[in-house]
């Protein structure tokens, strides 16, 4: 006789209004008892067809919709943007332009990766994080309404530089903010670093090498806690960031507890370069000399920028008219959910959560 | 030993509590108490619509020059006008904005050479039908009417 159980494989739908899968997004696993045997990525539930709406605005209407493509890091998109249609009509941005541009991408990292790690924490159980980071999250989203207006979907760079002059309260609440940031940081770190259950569920669990990495063309924070010091800000630097003085932070076990501490330090450097930034500042125009009928002629360009979740780039292929031909945007979200697979299968149910918040993926810019 | 005198003066729960008692503090409160209060937001804000009015004889400072519309990527804004015999200029005599469609980037704003349509700090335009979020030039001259909040 035997004492074995009649098992089967079960499947499984997580998402998509699964709490941890960060939107909308369905996971089909299949799964033995706890472990999963094969993984299935659904999305396309908030697709919005942004390229096809670009085809169909003109290159400075297009602008307000790249940033609900990541929305947790709008102004990064913005940035990408611009730069693509600068290089696309051959005009760069004033200095002053691009250092303010520097500030507010670092600052939307900050952000960004807040939000990351509260909620990554929250998935995880450890629900504290969440209420500190959100309100750090605050301090850098009202120095964002008070400069452009708008929190989220910010539109705060105009192709050609910047619309807005930094408002006169900007230095202190930048200053404030550079000023306590670094304890809040150490406050999370102190939460979490040390944490038995933090650290039992994220180490080890979810390993991308770094040969997995680039065979997916995974980018970011992922790759760089492999152990790939590749940050498109250094090595193709744009917007002056060579000018700035920043470390490449590195993991050596590319699993989620070095993703974890790769995102940590990098909001240490975000911060360092903010400062130098902040004092170099150079003052001048902010808008360079661009065209009011913006009119690229015929060609295609591919420009990329390090968004806070990996390589966002811009590919635009212009006729000569007024809007693009056809307008491609590289997520980086996207690219890196592809990977989820390889991370995922043979891991436990519980460790697809710990994966997909560490994989830190915005549905919005996977699905378009 | 120390291990042991911690346990017995309760060290790890005392310096637990401290860290809360530490954020009781009324500066550390973050919470705003919408709607009891109204947050302030930001100076430039982009929020309800208003098509300004000169303050000097009440008239519109529009000159129906159409360039909020084209500039607007959604198209939502219709800017009516009739040429005026005597003056010769451009009458204003009906002007809508979609508000259910807006999302607040700002470019119409821009592009207006007189600042006559601008992005207020109101931020309360919900509306219990479609109908109720277009606006016609009376409602973006007066601005939106919140109900007041009462407990
Ligand atoms: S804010 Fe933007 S979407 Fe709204 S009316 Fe103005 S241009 Fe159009
Ligand atoms: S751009 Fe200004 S002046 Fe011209 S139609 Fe619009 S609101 Fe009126």
């Amino acid at each position: 006789m035997t004492n074995h159980l009649e098992t089967s494989e079960m499947v499984l739908n997580m998402g998509p209004q699964h709490p941890s899968t960060h939107g909308v997004l369905r996971l089909i696993l299949k799964l033995d008892g706890e472990r999963v045997k094969s993984i299935e990525c659904v999305i396309g539930y908030l697709h919005r067809g942004v390229e096809k709406i670009g085809e169909n605005r003109t290159y400075a209407q297009f602008a307000p919709y790249v940033d609900r493509m990541d929305y947790v890091a709008a102004v990064s998109n913005g940035l990408g943007y611009c730069l693509a249609v600068e290089k696309l009509i051959g005009i760069e941005a004033p200095p002053r332009a691009q250092f303010v541009r520097v500030i507010f991408a670092e600052l939307n990292r900050i952000a960004s990766h807040l939000l990351w790690l509260g909620t990554s924490a929250l998935d995880l159980g450890a629900m504290t994080a969440l209420f500190y980071t959100m309100r750090e999250r605050e301090d850098v989203l009202k120095i964002f309404e008070n400069y452009c207006g708008a929190r989220l979907t910010t539109h705060a760079f105009r192709i050609g530089g910047l619309q807005y002059e930094l408002h006169d309260t900007f230095e202190a609440e930048l200053l404030a903010f550079c000023a306590s940031f670094p304890a809040r940081l150490d406050e999370y770190e102190r939460l979490l670093t040390q944490n038995p259950i933090w650290v039992d569920r994220l180490k080890g669990i979810g390993i991308l090498t770094a040969a997995d990495c680039k065979a997916y063309a995974v980018s970011g924070p992922v790759l760089r806690a492999a152990g790939l010091p590749w940050d498109l800000r250094k090595a193709q630097p744009y917007s002056s960031y060579d000018q700035f003085d920043f470390d490449i932070p590195t993991g050596q076990n590319a699993d989620s507890y070095d993703r974890y501490l790769v995102r940590i330090e990098e909001m240490r450097q975000s911060l360092r370069i903010i400062r130098q930034a902040l004092d170099r500042i150079p003052s001048g125009p902010i808008l360079a000399k661009v065209p009011k009928v913006l009119k690229p002629a015929p060609g295609e360009i591919y420009s990329s920028i390090e968004a806070p979740k990996g390589e966002l780039g811009y590919y635009i292929v212009s006729d000569g008219s007024l809007q693009p031909w056809r307008l491609r945007v590289r997520p980086p979200s996207f690219l890196n959910l592809a990977a989820l697979e390889k991370m995922a299968v043979g891991a436990l149910v519980a460790d697809v959560v710990a994966i997909i918040g560490t994989l830190d993926f915005v549905l919005g810019e996977v699905d378009r | 030993m120390v291990e042991t005198l911690r346990k017995i003066f309760l060290a790890d729960l005392l310096t637990g509590l401290w860290v809360t008692f530490k954020t009781q503090r009324t500066s550390n409160i973050v919470t705003e108490q919408y709607p009891l209060e109204r947050p302030r937001v930001g100076e430039r804000f982009r929020g309800a619509p208003r098509l300004n009015n000169n303050p000097e004889n009440g008239e519109t400072l529009c000159i129906g020059c159409d360039l909020c519309a084209k500039a607007c990527p959604e198209n939502l804004i219709v800017v009516g006008t009739e040429r005026n015999k005597e003056t010769r200029r451009l009458d204003l005599t009906y002007f809508t904005y979609d508000l259910s469609r807006c999302m607040f980037c700002g470019l119409c704003e821009d592009a207006c050479p007189v600042d006559a349509l601008e992005l207020t700090q109101d931020f309360e335009m919900a509306s219990y039908t479609r109908d109720g979020l277009i606006w016609d030039r009376q409602m973006l001259e007066e601005g939106p009417r919140p109900t007041p909040y009462t407990r």
